[in-house]
């Protein structure tokens, strides 16, 4: 933040120093010229969301130069000290930086028109020069990829001169009609289901939102912007401050809505949703589980996908009919509480060896672990058990006396996932909110007072290596039956990655910070093996993984949803009364969690 | 029967030898206060008694029985608590959360009774709250009411220290061990906690020890003090008995000049 305490020493015009404007230039040129290169704009200029004007390629391509030319001259305002006024020259900067962007996209473009260089970046094709000038060709259509750019910089430069409450207009305006044209397949679902296939047909081209249908919907989302706010917690007040009769009343009530929503919710979705949404509860449930063990206890379990393996060899060894070994076609039901218990066993055998192990090490180490049991899995020695790479098939469904639940009808399966992640969350809830949780928490906060006052390492540690197995192993079971075989290779590393991230982007320790983190992730951009709402990302998905994955450890590394207490210690620095003498170096007591100092 | 007996402790780190065959005897409802220089090897001695360093030799009896060897949480569990020298609480967790988990061995409920909120788990959740409250209460007005809910490392200085107190209080122990409980504090905040060591012990009857610099704390709380330099307990007794011998002096000041022994 140095560049914020030049602003307040040198007046008002640092925050337009060169250096800044230089550098915000440089990315809003850098990230669309990194878009283009990798091959972004290309595969995604043909899928419109607002027809006919803009793709979604031009949107990935464009979206930070408002944003660069915006931030630019955006500087916090700190507690008495009075806000430079806003001038021409906010905009000034941003079309300056708008500028600068589209220079360098230019230079890029040219360079790419002008030299071949498709035998090392495959996507550098006469195709993506096109795009990038909009059809004109080089040298004519230069002109446009340059100042275009500008245009949007100096748009965003202008947004500090209305006010901030148009500011929020506009923007929410504009989430919406992204958000509504991305959601194209939801929504003109839904639509048909309700029988308004005319309002669907009318509203949506080329599965873009019609240009008038976007202006109508921003207009909407602008009109309403700041009166549903405070809305909600208004209505949470008035069900839940009167006495606690009425509130035990109100909260049965609205239970039973959110249920009869839930019922209704696959018929409403189909199947193709049905299927993303049970995706996304396979993932809840492991990031739930990932979460005792790593948001609550603090152990970094990176060999999670391990419990899972277990729970779906389990079920699927137990009730295929041509499972290698056994072959005992056991119902489901009973298959289950055995997948629970090798589960939990799996939690016990592994959490043993590590007990005493702190940070990085136990990561590493788990990590191993998880490999090792897919390698197990994969084994010759245990093919004759599981399989080897063929694994275990004909997996039968869940048997529920007049219908069987399989993967073949993803609504089915949506329900068991919906069941299995309330009873995990209540099973989450209810541990963090009694002495086991404290426990927990403790022991992520300081390992050795937490023996000292009186906590069981040992317990405390296997406890939540266990429960954080089960719910693993709950996931299992029910992906055994939905996809009807497991394979080794559906249990690799990059699914404890991927649970891990879900926990992260969402909020650690957070229950609704799990559940936002899945369903944004697994949900919209699709889990490792399983496509999302917008699987046009395809193969963009790991790419974006991991720009989110940055961008929430620089800017909101306690996740989305954050938890207090985790909040607490990201931000530890600014609430304890000791900050500013932290700050100069004067004081280093006892503030930070965890540290480990010489004592006597 | 003394509640706490020390006979021949030894521990060494490497070459340093922080205990050397210290013996201690404390009996039930006093308060020892244990001084010496920097270096001493209190701290250890803190440490060796609730099992953060296992001893290399010599034994320690809490109750009659030998406490070596056992874990720390096992030896808590028996009735010996502790605080730190440069206090160490669950900084993010809040005050009454802080003192709520230092129940954890007092209190039974599992897993299963959690998960299942039977009537006996909800009972005792009510009672550990209404116990921490308890404790907090006893600090009067400085961790109560809005503080409750404040995460702890949002306190002041001196509250953290008492704090840390009240966690230590919290496990219910019969032996409260203070690791210089007025270090860093002003004079005000000093007075007022060397009354608080009193009434630990006239009020709740814990037998407490202390490690204090602070000779005037260990002047007006101590019924015995004992002193430790280079790991051997050098002298025993009232206060004014040990601050007048001379192997005291000697090794709070040094040896005058040409006196060679």
């Amino acid at each position: 933040m140095t560049e914020d305490r030049g602003m307040i020493e040198g007046g008002k015009t640092a925050s337009f120093d060169l250096r800044r404007i230089l550098r915000w230039g440089l990315i809003a040129g850098g990230v669309p010229v990194f878009t283009a290169a990798v091959g972004m704009l290309e595969a995604f200029g043909d899928r419109l969301l607002v027809y006919p004007v803009l793709s979604l390629g031009y949107l990935l391509l464009l979206w930070m130069l408002p944003v660069a030319g915006y931030q630019v001259s955006n500087t916090p305002v700190l507690e008495g000290v009075e806000a430079p006024p806003k001038d021409f020259r906010n905009a000034a900067a941003g079309a300056a930086v708008g500028l600068m962007g589209g220079v360098v996209l230019a230079v890029f473009t040219a360079l790419v028109n002008a030299f071949d260089m498709r035998a090392v970046f495959v996507s550098f094709s006469p195709r993506m020069v096109e795009l990038l000038t909009r059809g004109a060709g080089a040298p004519a259509g230069l002109v446009f990829t340059a100042l275009a750019p500008a245009v949007l910089g100096l748009a965003g430069g202008l947004m500090h001169l209305i006010s901030s409450s148009w500011r929020r207009r506009l923007i929410l305006a504009a989430e919406w009609v992204v958000v509504a044209a991305l959601l194209e397949q939801v929504i003109s679902h839904v639509l048909r289901q309700i029988r308004l296939e005319a309002a669907s047909d009318a509203v949506f081209t080329q599965r873009a939102l019609e240009w008038w249908a976007a202006l109508i919907l921003a207009a909407a989302a602008g009109a309403l912007a700041g009166r549903t706010r405070g809305g909600a917690s208004r209505m949470r007040e008035r069900l839940f401050a009167a006495d606690a009769k009425r509130r035990t009343r109100n909260s049965l009530i609205l239970a039973g809505l959110v249920l009869a929503f839930l019922i209704v919710l696959p018929q409403l979705l189909g199947s193709l949703l049905s299927e993303v949404l049970a995706n996304v509860g396979l993932f809840l449930l492991m990031g739930l589980g990932l979460n005792i063990v790593v948001g609550l206890a603090g152990m970094l379990d990176l060999g999670y996908v391990a419990f899972f393996a277990v729970g779906a060899y389990t079920v699927g060894v137990l009730t295929s009919p041509i499972s290698p070994r056994f072959a005992l076609e056991w119902s489901w039901w009973l298959a289950l509480p055995a997948a629970v218990v090798m589960s939990a066993l799996a939690g016990l055998l592994v959490g043993t060896p590590v007990i005493r192990m702190r940070g990085d090490y136990l990561a590493i180490v788990t990590l191993g672990f998880g490999e090792i049991v897919r390698i197990l899995f994969l084994s010759d020695w245990l093919s004759h058990t599981f399989g080897g790479a063929q694994g275990v098939q004909n997996i039968p469904g869940i048997p529920l006396g007049f219908t069987t639940v399989s993967g073949v009808g993803p609504e089915g399966v949506l329900y068991f996932a919906l069941f299995f992640v309330a009873l995990s969350a209540w099973i989450s809830w209810s541990l963090q909110e009694s002495r086991i949780g404290r426990a927990w928490t403790a022991l992520r906060e300081d390992e050795t007072v937490a023996e000292a006052m009186g906590i069981s390492i040992v317990k405390a540690k296997l406890n939540a290596f266990i429960v954080g197995a089960v719910l693993a192993g709950f996931a299992g079971a029910l992906f055994a039956a939905k996809v009807g075989s497991v394979f080794p290779s559906s249990f690799e590393l990059l699914v404890s990655i991927i649970v891990l991230v879900v926990v992260i982007v969402g909020g650690m320790g957070n229950i609704t910070g799990v559940a936002v983190g899945a369903v944004v992730l697994i949900g919209v951009l699709g889990g490792p093996n399983v496509p999302g709402l917008l699987h046009e990302f395809g193969e963009f998905k790991l790419l974006i993984y991991g720009a989110l994955l940055i961008f929430m450890m620089l800017r909101k590394p306690e996740g989305l949803m954050p938890s207090v207490r985790r909040s607490r210690e990201l931000h530890s620095h600014e609430l304890t009364q000791d900050a500013w003498l932290q700050k100069g170096g004067v004081f280093t007591g006892a503030g930070s969690s965890g540290q480990e100092r010489g004592e006597g | 029967m003394a509640l706490l007996e020390i006979r021949g402790l030894h521990k060494a780190f490497g070459g340093v030898r922080a205990l050397a065959g210290v013996d201690l005897a404390v009996e039930e409802g006093e308060i020892v206060s244990v001084i010496g220089p920097n270096g001493a090897g209190k701290t250890s001695f803190f440490n060796v008694v609730t099992g953060l360093f296992p001893p290399d030799r010599g034994d320690i009896l809490f109750e009659g029985r030998s406490i070596v060897g056992l874990e720390s949480s096992e030896i808590t569990r028996a009735g010996i608590a502790r605080t730190f020298q440069n206090v160490r609480l669950f900084p993010d967790m809040t005050v009454l959360e802080n003192v709520m988990v230092a129940q954890h061995c007092r209190t039974r409920a599992g897993i299963f009774q959690a998960i299942l909120r039977t009537s006996f788990m909800r009972r005792e959740e009510a009672e550990i709250e209404a116990r921490a409250k308890e404790v907090l209460l006893f600090f009067g007005s400085r961790l109560a009411g809005y503080r409750f809910d404040q995460p702890a490392m949002s306190l002041s200085y001196a509250n953290r220290r008492r704090l840390e107190i009240a966690r230590a209080m919290a496990t219910q122990p019969k032996l409260l061990l203070l690791d210089e409980p007025v270090a860093g504090m002003n004079p005000r905040e000093t007075a007022e906690l060397t009354g608080l060591i009193r009434r630990l012990r006239d009020e709740l009857g814990f037998t407490v020890v202390v490690i204090e610099h602070d000779m005037g704390v260990v002047r007006d709380v101590s019924d015995r003090v004992a002193v430790l330099d280079h790991g051997v307990k050098i002298a025993e007794g009232p206060y004014e008995e040990v601050a007048a011998d001379e192997q005291v002096i000697e090794a709070y000041l040094g040896r005058p000049a040409g006196a060679g022994r």
